[in-house]
C-alpha cells in the first residue's frame, strides 16, 4: 500500500508540475514548474529502486547473502546525477530569466514574443 | 591503443574542455591551437576506425572501469550494470557528422565571433557540445544517453543566448532550454519504465528482453515523441526558429547537428531498443512507421510554406531546417513500417532498406549543407546588419565566395544534380513511390518550394546593383571564414559527386546496424 502511496504521489507531482507549466506565464514560475517536475523523477525511480528490507552493495556483506537482500545502486546515482543536472538547468534558466528581464523589462512570455520587430 | 578510442572520443574534448580557462591564460593563440588540435584529433580518431567498424562490420565495444574494456563479459551482459560504449555503423556515422561540422563551426567562428574575454566561455561551450553529440551517439546506455543529453541541451542554450547584450538571444537560449528540460524530463521518464521493467539500462539488454508489452509501449510514446521534439518536427517545432535565427551563425550551424543527434536517437530507439518482434503483441511497426511518416511530412510541407512567408534570412533557413528533418523522418519512417511486415521482408528489401539509407545518408547531408547555408548566412547578416531580406541587395559583387558557397548550398538544398542533396533524395524518392506515389510526390513538390524560397534569397541578399551604401562591415572575409564555409562545400560537391563510395562505406553499415532482423 504504501508503494502504490508513492506511485500516486509521482503522479500528482508530474501532473502539477506540467499544469503549471501549461498555465504559469512567468519566466521564473516556468522554472519552479519544471523543478516540480524533476522531482516527481526523481521520486519516482527512488521508488522503483526501493526494496523492503534490502541492504547496501558492500562486498564485504556478500558472504552472509542467503540472509541478505542486497539492492541495486544503480537507480540512487542515476538521482544524484539528475540532481546535479537539475541543479545546473535551473540556474542557467533563472540566469536566462535574469537576462531576459534586463533586455525586455518583462518576464511575461506573452509580452516576449516581439517577432514583428525583428529586422 | 585502438581499443581505448571509444573513451578517447569522449575524454579528449571534455578534459580540453575543463583545461581551456587554464591553458588561455597562457596565451590566446595557444588556446585556439589546442582546440583545433582536439577537433583534429577528433575527426582522425574518427576516421581511424572507419575501415575496423564500417568496412569489416565489426562492432566495437567499451566497457567502462573493466579490467579489459574490449571484452564483454558474459556474466555482465547477463545482468549488464557497467556503462557501457558501443560504436557500430550508425554511431560512427553521426559521429563523423557531428566532429566535420564541429571543426568547420570552429575554424568559422575564429573570425566571427569577436576575440574579447568571454571567447574562452565560448570555446568552452563548443567543445562540451561536442562532447554531448559524440556521447550520446556512442553511448549504450540508456541513463548515460539521457546526461549526454542534458550536457548538449545546456551547453546549445548557453550559446544560444552568447550574444548577452542584445534584446532576444537570452529569451531564445530560455526557450531552448524549456524546451530540452521538459523533453529530457518525459524521456528520463520514459526511461524509468524501461527500467522498471527490466532493471537495467542497458540497450543491448533490453533489446534482447523486449516484451512489447503496454508498459514498453507507453515508455515508447515518452521517448519517441520528446525526441521528435528535440528533433524539430512539425507540431514540436515552434522553438526552431527562434533558437536558430538568434544564436551565432557557426552555434545555428552546430544546432542543426545536434537536432540530428536527437533524430539519431529517435532511430536508434525505435530499432535498437524496440526492433525485436516478438509474434503477435510486438509493437504494430506499421502504425509506428505511419506516425514518424506523418510527422515527416507534416514537417516538409507546413516548414516549406512557412519558409516562404518568412522576409528574415535566418528564421526562412530555420524553417528549411525543419522541413528537411521532415525528408529524413519520411524515409525512415518508410523503413520502420514495413520492417516488420508479414510478406516476410521482401517489400523491406525491395524498398525499405533504400529508404532507410535514403533517409540516414539525408541527415549527413542536411547537416553539411545546411550547416553551410547557416555560416554563409553569418557573411550575409554580419555585411548588412539586419536579417531582414528586403533591405540587403547586391552582395554578390563584393563577395563572390560567399555567393558562390550560397549557391552549392541552395541547389544541395533543393536537390538539384550534381550536389548532395540530389543523391539522397532520389533514394528517397525512388523508394517511397514504391510505398506510397502520393508521399513521393508530396517530396518532390517540397523540393520545388525549397528552391524557390531559395532563389528568392539568393535574388535578394546577392543579385542586383553593387550598394556600398548599405553594407555595415565593410572588412575583406577573413581565412577562418573562408576556410570553415571551404571545408563544407568541398564535403557537399563531393559527396553529390561520389555519394556510391559515402553510402557503400558509411551508409549501408548505419542501415545495417540499425536493422537486426533480416
Amino acid at each position: 500500500m504504501g508503494n502504490y502511496f508513492l506511485y500516486v504521489t509521482v503522479v500528482l507531482l508530474i501532473f502539477i508540475g506540467v499544469t503549471a507549466l501549461l498555465y504559469k506565464k512567468n519566466l521564473i514560475k516556468i522554472v519552479i514548474a519544471l523543478n516540480i517536475v524533476e522531482s516527481g523523477l526523481n521520486l519516482f525511480f527512488l521508488t522503483l529502486a526501493y526494496r523492503p528490507g534490502g541492504t547496501a552493495p558492500i562486498f564485504t556483506l556478500a558472504p552472509g547473502l542467503e540472509e541478505l537482500k542486497m539492492v541495486l545502486p544503480t537507480p540512487q546515482a542515476l538521482i544524484l546525477t539528475n540532481i546535479v543536472i537539475g541543479f545546473a538547468t535551473s540556474a542557467l534558466m533563472l540566469t536566462l530569466a535574469i537576462m531576459t528581464y534586463r533586455n525586455n523589462k518583462t518576464l511575461d512570455i506573452q509580452k516576449l514574443r516581439g517577432v514583428e520587430d525583428h529586422d | 591503443m585502438i581499443k581505448h578510442i571509444p573513451i578517447l572520443l569522449i575524454a579528449i574534448p571534455l578534459l580540453a574542455a575543463f583545461m581551456l580557462p587554464i591553458i588561455g591564460r597562457i596565451g590566446i593563440k595557444v588556446r585556439d591551437l589546442v582546440v583545433l588540435m582536439v577537433l583534429l584529433t577528433v575527426n582522425f580518431l574518427l576516421f581511424y576506425i572507419i575501415p575496423e567498424v564500417a568496412l569489416n562490420g565489426k562492432v566495437m565495444y567499451y566497457v567502462v572501469g573493466a579490467v579489459d574494456p574490449s571484452a564483454l563479459h558474459p556474466e555482465s551482459l547477463g545482468f549488464p550494470i557497467r556503462i557501457v560504449l558501443k560504436i557500430d555503423g550508425f554511431s560512427l556515422f553521426m559521429g563523423i557528422i557531428s566532429a566535420v561540422v564541429a571543426l568547420s563551426a570552429f575554424l568559422y567562428s575564429q573570425s566571427y565571433i569577436k576575440n574579447d574575454e568571454r571567447k574562452s566561455y565560448y570555446q568552452i561551450l563548443l567543445m562540451l557540445m561536442l562532447v554531448g553529440m559524440l556521447g550520446l551517439e556512442l553511448t549504450n546506455d540508456l541513463f548515460n544517453f539521457f546526461v549526454f543529453m542534458e550536457v548538449l541541451s545546456i551547453s546549445c542554450a548557453a550559446l544560444v543566448a552568447y550574444n548577452t547584450e542584445e534584446r532576444h538571444p537570452p529569451y531564445a537560449g530560455y526557450k531552448y532550454m524549456l524546451i530540452s528540460a521538459i523533453a529530457t524530463s518525459f524521456l528520463l521518464l520514459g526511461i524509468g519504465f524501461c527500467y522498471a521493467q527490466y532493471g537495467s539500462f542497458n540497450m543491448d539488454y533490453i533489446h534482447s528482453k523486449m516484451q512489447h508489452n503496454l508498459i514498453d509501449k507507453m515508455a515508447m510514446i515518452f521517448m519517441i515523441i520528446p525526441l521528435a521534439m528535440k528533433a524539430g518536427a512539425i507540431p514540436m517545432h515552434m522553438w526552431v526558429p527562434d533558437t536558430y535565427s538568434e544564436a551565432p551563425a557557426p552555434v545555428t550551424a552546430m544546432l542543426v547537428t545536434a537536432s540530428q543527434a536527437s533524430l539519431y536517437a529517435l532511430f536508434r530507439f525505435s530499432f535498437s531498443l524496440y526492433g525485436n518482434p516478438v509474434s503477435s503483441v510486438s509493437i504494430n511497426y506499421n502504425t509506428l512507421g505511419w506516425i514518424i511518416i506523418t510527422l515527416g511530412v507534416l514537417s516538409m510541407f507546413i516548414g516549406v510554406t512557412m519558409a516562404l512567408v518568412q522576409h528574415d534570412v535566418k528564421r526562412l533557413m530555420a524553417f528549411h531546417a525543419v522541413s528537411q528533418t521532415g525528408y529524413m523522418l519520411l524515409g525512415v519512417g518508410v523503413g520502420i513500417a514495413v520492417y516488420a511486415a508479414a510478406d516476410g521482408g521482401s517489400s523491406f528489401n525491395a524498398y525499405g532498406k533504400v529508404a532507410m539509407t535514403g533517409g540516414i545518408f539525408h541527415i549527413m547531408n542536411h547537416a553539411f549543407y545546411k550547416g553551410l547555408l547557416f555560416l554563409t548566412s553569418g557573411v550575409i547578416v554580419r555585411r548588412f546588419g539586419t536579417r531582414n531580406l528586403d533591405k540587403m541587395i547586391g552582395l554578390a559583387h563584393r563577395d563572390t565566395f560567399t555567393a558562390v558557397a550560397f549557391i552549392i548550398g541552395a541547389m544541395a538544398i533543393a536537390g538539384i544534380p550534381p550536389f548532395n542533396g540530389f543523391a539522397s533524395k532520389i533514394l528517397i524518392y525512388e523508394s517511397v513511390y514504391k510505398f506510397s506515389p502520393l508521399l513521393s510526390v508530396i517530396a518532390m513538390f517540397v523540393s520545388v518550394l525549397t528552391l524557390a524560397s531559395f532563389v528568392k534569397v539568393f535574388y535578394s541578399a546577392f543579385l542586383g546593383p553593387r550598394r556600398d551604401d548599405l553594407i555595415v562591415d565593410k572588412s575583406p572575409l577573413p581565412f577562418g571564414m573562408k576556410a570553415g564555409m571551404g571545408i563544407l562545400c568541398v564535403l557537399v560537391v563531393l559527396l553529390g559527386l561520389f555519394p556510391d563510395v559515402v553510402i557503400e562505406t558509411l551508409v549501408k553499415p548505419a542501415v545495417s546496424a540499425l536493422v537486426t532482423i533480416r
